[in-house]
C-alpha cells in the first residue's frame, strides 16, 4: 500500500513544460508513475511528453481525474500553484521549489484550513525532493535506483542525506515502503509528526527511519508523539550536530534560534522518547538494521 | 538579511514609529555636524554594525558636548567592534548614527517573529525592556504577552490594546501605543521580515513613545520581491569569505576549521560536518553546491573554498542522483588541474556510475584520494589535513 502514493496514482505535473518539469516528469513517467499530464498556464490543449497540458488545475483534474500534484513552478508563484492544487480536490501534493518566502507558506497553510481535515490536501514540501514508494510510483528529483522497495519508511527534511540512508540501507538489503521528503523550509506543509501518524497506519511499513536537522520544532514533538502512539518503532538521525547557533547552515530552516533546537539537544529529547539514534550519518543504515532484527527476536 | 539600526528606524516610522531625531555620520566631522544639526545638549554615538549588546562592547556613548561627539567618533570609527554576538574577530564600524538623547521614564520590549510552531507572527511584549528576550524569559517571564496574528487577516486593533494594555501604560498612551504596534508589525509584513525587534521601546518623560533600539532581519527567499530590501545590503559586515560564495549563488557558512568541504545538498553539508569532527578534524566551511554537482559549479566551489588561507585539505562529497558520478569525476579532475591545486583533495562519489567515477579519480595522477564511505572519506580528509599542516611546519 505504502503512504501517499502507489502505482496507481493518477499524478499531474505543475510547472510541466518548463525546463525542470519536463526533465523530472520523464523520469517519473520512465520509473512507472502513472503521469496522466501536466498544468501550464497558457499551453492548455497542447500535449507534452505524450500527456495533455491544462491551463489550470481545476481543469485537469475534471478531465483526468488525478488525485496528486507534484509542484515545479518558480517560487514567486508556487504558493498559488500550492494552492491552486487544494482547491481543486488534489489529495496529495509534493512541492519540489527551493525559495518560497515564508510568508507565502504562512498564507497557504492558512489556505489550506479552510477545508475540513478529512477533505484537506495533504502537502509536503516545499523545497524538497518529493516522495517515493519504491517499484510503485516517484513523485520527485530522487534517483529512482538506488531505493530497494520494502517495509522501512522514510521521512526527512534533505534530499541527498535521504539518498544517503536509503542506499546505506539498501547495501544491507533493506527497502524502503515510502521515502517521504518534507523539505528544509521553516514552514512546511506536513512536520515529521503528520507523516509518521501515515506510516503508522500503514500495514506495509514495519519501522521509520526520521532523518532531521537543526532549528525548528518539528523532530521533537514528533518524538513525543512516537513516544505517545506509535507501536512501530522510530530510527533517527539528526544532521548539525557541528553547526555554530544562529547561522543559518544552507536550508532556509536549518537555524538554532531557540532551547531545543540544536542537534544534541534534538538527539536527547528524542533518546528520552525511546527513538535508536543511528550516533553518525555513516551509521543510519546499521542502526535501522540492528532496530529491525531486535524487533524480529521479540517477535 | 540583516541591516543597521538606523536603516530599521527608517523603514519603522515610515510605518508609523515614531524614533527620536537622528542622523549618520561617516567621520568625527559629520559627527559633530549632525549633532549640531540635531541640536540640545545630549546626544548618543551608535555604532552601526549587524550585532546587538553593543553597549556593553562600548559601542554607544553618551556624548554632552561637540569635543565628546568628535571623541567618540574618532575612536569609534575603522575599529572592529567585538560584542559577544559577533564573536572575538569583531565587525568592523564604519558608519555612525547620531541621535538625540532621550530622557526616559519607562522601557519596553516589543518584538516580531515567525513563529515555526505556530506557523503564524506572533507578538512578544514585556514591560521589562531593555534586557534581551533570553533574559527576560529566564528572570521575570511572568512579564511576557505574546500574540498570535491570524494571516488571513492581519493584526487587529484590539491585540494590539491587549498587548498595550498588557504593559501597563496610563490609559491616555494606549492610543500611541497601539499605533507603534500596529506599524512595527505592517512593516513586518509588508517587507517580508522574518524578525523585528525594538528593544527598549521607551514611554518618554514628556509622555511620546519611541523606538530607542530597533532589529529587523529580512525572508532572503523573498528579497526578489523588496529590491528597496536588498539595497540596503552590507557587505562590510559580512564574512568576506561568505560574501564571495554567495555573490557566485553558493551556499556558504564559514567556519575556523582547516578542511574545506564541498557537498551537494544542504542535510548532507552538514553530516559531513559532523563526520569530519567525529573523525577528529575541524571544518573550515559548509558548502551545499545545490543539486546538480556540474564541472562548473564545482571549480567556482573549489575557488570559494580555496579563499579561506587556513584551508589545508578539500573534501569533496557528492551523492550523484540525476548526474552521473563520472561526469561529476571529471569535473573535479578538471577543476583540480585548472586551479592547479596542490592541497590534498579527498573525493567520496555515490550513487550513479560510482565504479567509472571512481576509475577517472583514480587515472587521473592528480593528488586526489577516492574514497568509498562518508565515514572513509572523513577519516581520510582529517588524516591529510593533519599530514599537510605537519609538512607546512
Amino acid at each position: 500500500m505504502a503512504i501517499f502514493i502507489n502505482e496507481h496514482t493518477p499524478v499531474l505535473v505543475q510547472g510541466f513544460t518548463g525546463r525542470i518539469g519536463t526533465f523530472h516528469a520523464q523520469e517519473m513517467i520512465d520509473y512507472g508513475t502513472n503521469v496522466v499530464g501536466g498544468v501550464t498556464p497558457g499551453k492548455g490543449g497542447s500535449t507534452h511528453l505524450g500527456r495533455p497540458v491544462f491551463n489550470t488545475m481545476k481543469g485537469a483534474v475534471e478531465e483526468t481525474g488525478a488525485q496528486a500534484s507534484i509542484v515545479f513552478v518558480p517560487p514567486p508563484f508556487a504558493a498559488d500553484a500550492i494552492m491552486e492544487a487544494a482547491d481543486a480536490g488534489i489529495r496529495y501534493c509534493t512541492c519540489i521549489t527551493d525559495g518560497i518566502p515564508a510568508q507565502d507558506m504562512i498564507r497557504v497553510k492558512r489556505y489550506m484550513r479552510r477545508y475540513k481535515k478529512d477533505a484537506r490536501m495533504i502537502l509536503t514540501g516545499p523545497n524538497c525532493a518529493g516522495t517515493i514508494s519504491p517499484g510503485k510510483a516517484m513523485l520527485g528529483i530522487m534517483p529512482g535506483h538506488i531505493y530497494l522497495p520494502g517495509r522501512v519508511g522514510i521521512v526527512g527534511r534533505s534530499g541527498t542525506l535521504g539518498y544517503e540512508a536509503a542506499s546505506q540501507m539498501k547495501a544491507l538489503g533493506i527497502g524502503v515502503s515510502t521515502s517521504v521528503g518534507i523539505g528544509g523550509d521553516p514552514i512546511n506543509g506536513s512536520s515529521f509528526r503528520d507523516v509518521f501518524e501515515h506510516f503508522e497506519k500503514d500495514p506495509e511499513t514495519d519501522a521509520v527511519l526520521l532523518i532531521g536537522e537543526i532549528g525548528g520544532p518539528q523532530e521533537a514533538e514528533a518524538g513525543a508523539w512516537a513516544r505517545d502512539n506509535m507501536k512501530k518503532p522510530v530510527i533517527a538521525y539528526i544532521a548539525g550536530l557541528s553547526a555554530p547557533k544562529g547561522r543559518r547552515m544552507g536550508h532556509a530552516g536549518a537555524i538554532v534560534s531557540a532551547f531545543g533546537e540544536s542537534a544534541a539537544e534534538k538527539v536527547e529529547i528524542l533518546k528520552a522518547a525511546g527513538v535508536a539514534i543511528a550516533p553518525t550519518p555513516a551509521e543510519m543504515g546499521a542502526t535501522v538494521a540492528r532496530v529491525l532484527s531486535g524487533q524480529r527476536k521479540v517477535a | 538579511m540583516d541591516i543597521h539600526e538606523y536603516q530599521a528606524k527608517e523603514l519603522l516610522s515610515k510605518f508609523g514609529v515614531s524614533i527620536p531625531r537622528g542622523g549618520l555620520a561617516y567621520s568625527p566631522e559629520q559627527a559633530t555636524y549632525r549633532a549640531s544639526e540635531i541640536g540640545g545638549n545630549k546626544w548618543v554615538v551608535k555604532a552601526q554594525i549587524h550585532s546587538g549588546a553593543r553597549g556593553k562592547a562600548g559601542g554607544i556613548k553618551v556624548c554632552r558636548n561637540d569635543g565628546e561627539v568628535w571623541d567618540a567618533a574618532d575612536a569609534l570609527l575603522g575599529k572592529r567592534l567585538a560584542t559577544i554576538q559577533t564573536g572575538p574577530q569583531g565587525k568592523l564600524v564604519s558608519r555612525l548614527y547620531i541621535e538625540e538623547a532621550t530622557d526616559i521614564d519607562k522601557e519596553f520590549y516589543l518584538s516580531y517573529v515567525m513563529d515555526r510552531a505556530a506557523e503564524r507572527i506572533v507578538v512578544v511584549a514585556s514591560a521589562a525592556g531593555g534586557m534581551d528576550i533570553e533574559e527576560i524569559a529566564h528572570k521575570q517571564p511572568e512579564t511576557l504577552i505574546r500574540v498570535t496574528v491570524d494571516p488571513a487577516v492581519g493584526m487587529q486593533a484590539f491585540q494590539a490594546r491587549e498587548v498595550a494594555f498588557g504593559l501597563g501604560v496610563e490609559p491616555d498612551l494606549v492610543s500611541k501605543l497601539e499605533r507603534t504596534i500596529l506599524g512595527a508589525y505592517r512593516a513586518f509584513r509588508d517587507l517580508d521580515a522574518v524578525m523585528v525587534e525594538i528593544n527598549p521601546l521607551v514611554v518618554t518623560k514628556n509622555k511620546a513613545i519611541l523606538a530607542l533600539d530597533a532589529k529587523m532581519s529580512f525572508d532572503e527567499n523573498a528579497l526578489f520581491r523588496r529590491p528597496q530590501i536588498s539595497e540596503l545590503r552590507d557587505k562590510s559586515q559580512e564574512d568576506p569569505r561568505e560574501t564571495y560564495a554567495s555573490d557566485r549563488g553558493l551556499s556558504y557558512v564559514g567556519l575556523d576549521g582547516d578542511i574545506g568541504c564541498v557537498v551537494n545538498g544542504a542535510g548532507l553539508a552538514m553530516a559531513t560536518l559532523d563526520m569530519i569532527k567525529l573523525a577528529g578534524g575541524e571544518p573550515a566551511n559548509f558548502l551545499d553546491i545545490g543539486g546538480g554537482a556540474s564541472p562548473e559549479r564545482v571549480a567556482k566551489s573549489f575557488r570559494a573554498v580555496l579563499k579561506d588561507r587556513n584551508v589545508k585539505a578539500l573534501l569533496v562529497n557528492v551523492f550523484a542522483g540525476i548526474n552521473r558520478c563520472d561526469w561529476v569525476a571529471k569535473g573535479v579532475v578538471d577543476a583540480v588541474k585548472e586551479l592547479e591545486i596542490k592541497l590534498p583533495v579527498v573525493v567520496r562519489l555515490a550513487g550513479t556510475n560510482v565504479e567509472e567515477g571512481r576509475k577517472i579519480i583514480d587515472e587521473s595522477g592528480l593528488t586526489v584520494i577516492s574514497a568509498d564511505t562518508l565515514g572513509e572519506a572523513a577519516q581520510k580528509a582529517v588524516a591529510a589535513a593533519k599530514a599537510s599542516t605537519a609538512k607546512a611546519a
